[in-house]
């Protein structure tokens, strides 16, 4: 039990996957300038990374593992989960338009979220079982959420501020996203 | 100047994928602790953008138009499973050091987005050396940024100490803070001294990362008009 809490933790906190891994970066730049476009994006983003999780884990122990094609999980891992996007997709429309209209347009901007492939990725490499792939993949998009959210709210505060003219723009973004970065950095002594 | 070596100055320079058009910026991130991993990093994906650009060129006739993106996925991801195996086999150090990040040029922003914007719709050669410049571009930019932070971090320079004993290295730049903190440097002095970059897109986009790669949002999309237009 505790393992399962501490891959939860490890996974948003820890190994952050934005300000520790630098997976996702695209979009954690991009949308963190809206904070309600980053909170619907941080509950798209932990809809569909807990589900790809599950499916990339379920292909690769009954699929692929037993066929010895190990080999063949990158192609297999960015089919399935374009595929299966578009399916959630399909589906949210169809049975909660409330949902699908809240997640609005992120769903298939995340299907090229770089984190979502490496998170399918690193939880082969560590050979972890379906419950913690599944644990992995939500604690590391609850990490991704938590990381946008204080970037766009930090965001929301440097636009009023007088920044000096060449570190306008993606610069400062990159300074704010710096110093979380380091503050972030201060979990790495949470080992049990 | 021909318009072969047009490719190449535009890869290296004028476009640079990672300095000027601020694509791929994972990798950016997370590999330029070492000026050599830099280097190792940007030749893996150089070898993936060229084999997938004049796979894709070649293709261009055959492939249907509306199920492109697709197929495109499948040509770079079956280059970088062969780079993989290949690292794997003669390069076990570089394999270990670029770990997960070898896997991930398979959503390199920069691949899927030259077969989108020049692959498909240009002859093979000059298809060649458009992924050839933009490799060898994002080779330099990633060169770079590891010699900065290796430097700065570690006071050495491809492994050889650089900085006097005297002087301690900031460690905080070889960590995960030093990147954001060495690419933001970056763009401010290109800011400075009048570079244009496509900064305003990095940090003001929707979330779409210039990959397009499955987007529903594919159709309606304007950076999907934009990228199309660099490619004249």
């Amino acid at each position: 039990m505790t393992n399962l809490i501490l891959i939860i933790i490890t996974g948003a906190l820890i190994n952050n996957v934005v300000l520790n891994q630098f997976l996702g970066i695209c979009s954690f730049l991009g949308v963190s300038r809206d904070m309600k476009a980053s909170a619907s994006l941080g509950g798209a983003v932990i809809f569909v990374m807990t589900i790809a999780s599950a499916v990339a884990s379920l292909l690769y122990t009954f699929v692929l593992e037993p066929l010895g094609m190990d080999f063949m999980k990158t192609i297999v891992f960015i089919l399935v989960i374009a595929a299966l996007v578009q399916i959630v997709e399909m589906f949210l429309k169809k049975t909660s338009p409330s949902v699908y209209k809240a997640l609005g347009i992120y769903l298939p901007l995340i299907t090229t979220n770089c984190a979502v492939l490496g998170v399918a990725l690193t939880n082969v490499q560590n050979s972890y079982n379906f419950i913690e792939s599944v644990l992995a993949g939500f604690g590391t998009a609850l990490g991704f959420t938590l990381a946008i959210v204080l970037l766009a709210s930090i965001r929301s505060r440097i636009r009023e501020e007088d920044i000096p003219e060449p570190l306008r723009g993606a610069p400062i973004v990159l300074i704010a996203a710096a110093l979380m970065s380091i503050a972030f950095m201060g979990f790495s002594g949470l080992s049990f | 100047m021909n318009k072969y070596t047009e490719r190449l100055y535009n890869g290296l320079i004028k476009e640079n994928p990672t300095l000027i058009l601020l694509l791929g910026m994972c990798p950016t991130l997370a590999v330029s602790t070492q000026a050599m991993n830099g280097i190792g990093m940007g030749l893996s994906t150089t070898a993936v953008l060229i084999l997938s650009n004049v796979v894709i060129s070649a293709l261009r006739k055959v492939i249907p138009d509306d199920v492109r993106l697709p197929a495109y996925i499948v040509i770079v991801a079956s280059l970088v499973t062969v780079t993989e195996l290949l690292i794997e086999a003669y390069l076990p150090a570089l394999y270990k050091e670029l770990g997960i990040y070898i896997p991930l040029i398979v959503v390199n922003c920069i691949i899927l987005g030259r077969a989108e914007a020049y692959a498909n719709k240009n002859p093979i050669g000059l298809s060649f050396f458009d992924g050839l410049g933009m490799g060898l571009g994002f080779t330099v930019a990633l060169t770079l940024a590891g010699l900065v932070r290796e430097v700065l971090g570690s006071g050495t320079a491809f492994g050889l100490q650089v900085l006097p004993n005297g002087v301690e290295p900031m460690g905080i730049f070889i960590q995960p803070p030093g990147a954001f903190l060495v690419i933001a440097a970056f763009i401010a002095v290109m800011n400075a001294i009048g570079i244009k970059t496509r900064q305003r897109e990095l940090v003001e986009s929707d979330g779409c990362d210039h990959c397009c790669a499955n987007c529903g949002a594919m159709r309606t999309c304007p950076s999907r008009k934009l990228e199309g237009g660099e490619s004249k």
